[in-house]
């Protein structure tokens, strides 16, 4: 059983909520909570009571580039959910909470600090039979001000990731093992979603994102825990220039928000493009240690 | 185009009378009547070669054979959570059962669109289409079998 969130000794305890903190919270409000997965029907079958949902697809991308939506669509999203620049959002979803800290960090990217996350994510609260409800709340609609977005501190391009390769500094990899190596092009039992190459960013630590995860409960482990696989066993300092990266952006955010919140590293940013642009990029340098092992035996 | 079949068509045209959230509504109501495959068909642990590739709901399909040569398509969702795998299952096991076999080859995989919307992630889309396409995939061997039965003849 995991210890309580405030026990864990995680830098910004505050950022996580336990379910049993979200149930007696429900009626409070100076707080929005919303859903956010990647099964579309999932929020349609049931959600908490009052949760609000954010689909990482509509609500949170531009329908035709691919990138973030701009300041006027944040500002119509939180005005949709009834949310002012002081509501705290408590986020939470399925697939332990992948589209939650993807939804999150694109609430940071807009400066609304104001957010957290329930630890264990939506089947956690299924499985301890809180109360779920198919009635879609009604908000007042509010007339939310929003700074201009702001990725400097959060967000890589590939650009600054070239220039992170070639400075040497570190980069994680949160895909698979066999994603990796380049064994796969996807995570296993998910399609291929259009990498036209293998491998890894040169010089990427492979530290899969399930690893901050207890896989009993779907909760954060704790700090001494996660100090362990990520600074001990992978040499990451808090102080270090971070980019972490994945497929399409969803789990590097996991990974982007332990590293920022759970363990207090001061420059961590997440690599949206991912693997999705990088294995397709012509040229770009890449790892591939199953295709150079194939051409080492074929020698 | 491909004429779809009669009773996919008009499940597909009552869904696109539909606005996103009444749309996902009767999705949740179709994939509450989802029923897993019977055990006359098949008992976990199930073969391997059942199962949707690329599918994150661990989704496997079966068909049987029925006296008019046509098939029953049967599904299972192992994942709890993998409701639009189940509301597909249920769609498709609905209007494709005793499709003639020709209909349901020729149902593009492209159609969980249609059903679901434009929104679905890249993942969770060619997830679905799996599906279909085992659904295609069964119809054209039997197709091709009934084939060899009469060639012989």
């Amino acid at each position: 059983m995991s210890k309580r969130i405030d026990e864990r000794g995680y830098s910004t305890a505050d950022v996580l909520v336990s379910t049993d903190w979200l149930q007696e919270h429900l009626k409070d409000p100076g707080i929005r909570v919303a859903e956010s997965n990647e099964d579309p029907l999932l929020y349609g079958a049931d959600h908490i009571p009052g949760a609000v949902e954010i689909d990482w697809t509509r609500d949170l991308n531009d329908p035709v580039r691919r990138d973030y939506l701009d300041k006027p669509e944040f500002e119509r999203l939180m005005g949709r959910i009834g949310a002012t620049r002081d509501t705290t959002i408590v986020l939470y979803g399925d697939k332990n909470n992948w589209w939650a800290t993807y939804a999150f960090w694109v609430l940071q990217l807009f400066g609304h600090t104001q957010a957290k996350i329930m630890d264990g994510g939506r089947l956690k609260w299924l499985n301890e039979n809180r109360p779920l409800t198919r009635e879609v709340p009604k908000y007042h609609a509010t007339d939310y001000k929003a700074p201009q977005r702001d990725e400097k501190k959060f967000r890589a391009f590939r650009e600054q990731v070239f220039k992170h390769v070639e400075r040497k500094l570190s980069l994680v990899d949160v895909r698979s093992p066999e994603e990796f190596r380049g064994e796969r092009l996807h995570m296993p039992d998910y399609p291929n979603e259009g990498a036209l190459r293998g491998g890894h960013i040169p010089g990427a630590l492979s530290i899969p994102w399930g690893r901050a995860v207890n896989q009993e409960d779907g909760t954060f482990k704790d700090a001494a825990e996660l100090r362990k696989t990520y600074v001990e066993e992978n040499r990451l300092q808090p102080g270090d220039d971070v980019i972490a990266y994945c497929r399409i952006g969803e789990r590097s955010s996991h990974t982007w928000f332990v590293l920022t919140y759970l363990l207090g590293f001061s420059k961590v940013r997440n690599y949206d493009g991912s693997w999705t642009e990088w294995g397709n990029l012509v040229g770009v340098p890449i790892e591939n240690p199953s295709a150079e092992g194939r051409h080492a035996a074929a020698a | 185009m491909q004429r779809l079949p009669n009773r996919l068509e008009k499940l597909l045209a009552a869904l696109e009378d539909l606005d996103r959230n009444d749309r996902i509504e009767m999705l949740v109501d179709v994939a509450r009547r989802f029923k897993c495959v019977p055990e006359s068909i098949a008992v976990r642990p199930f073969p391997k070669e059942r199962r949707v590739p690329g599918c994150e709901s661990e989704a496997y399909v079966w068909a049987e054979s029925r006296p008019d040569g046509t098939l029953t398509y049967h599904f299972a969702v192992e994942n709890p959570q993998g409701i639009s795998a189940m509301a597909l299952a249920a769609f498709l096991g609905d209007s494709l059962s005793g499709v003639p076999l020709s209909e349901v080859v020729a149902v593009p995989a492209d159609v969980v669109y249609r059903i679901f919307g434009r929104e679905l992630s890249m993942g969770k889309s060619l997830g679905l289409m799996g599906m279909v396409n085992m659904v295609r995939a069964a119809a054209k061997q039997q197709l091709q079998c009934c084939a060899q039965k009469v060639d012989r003849k």
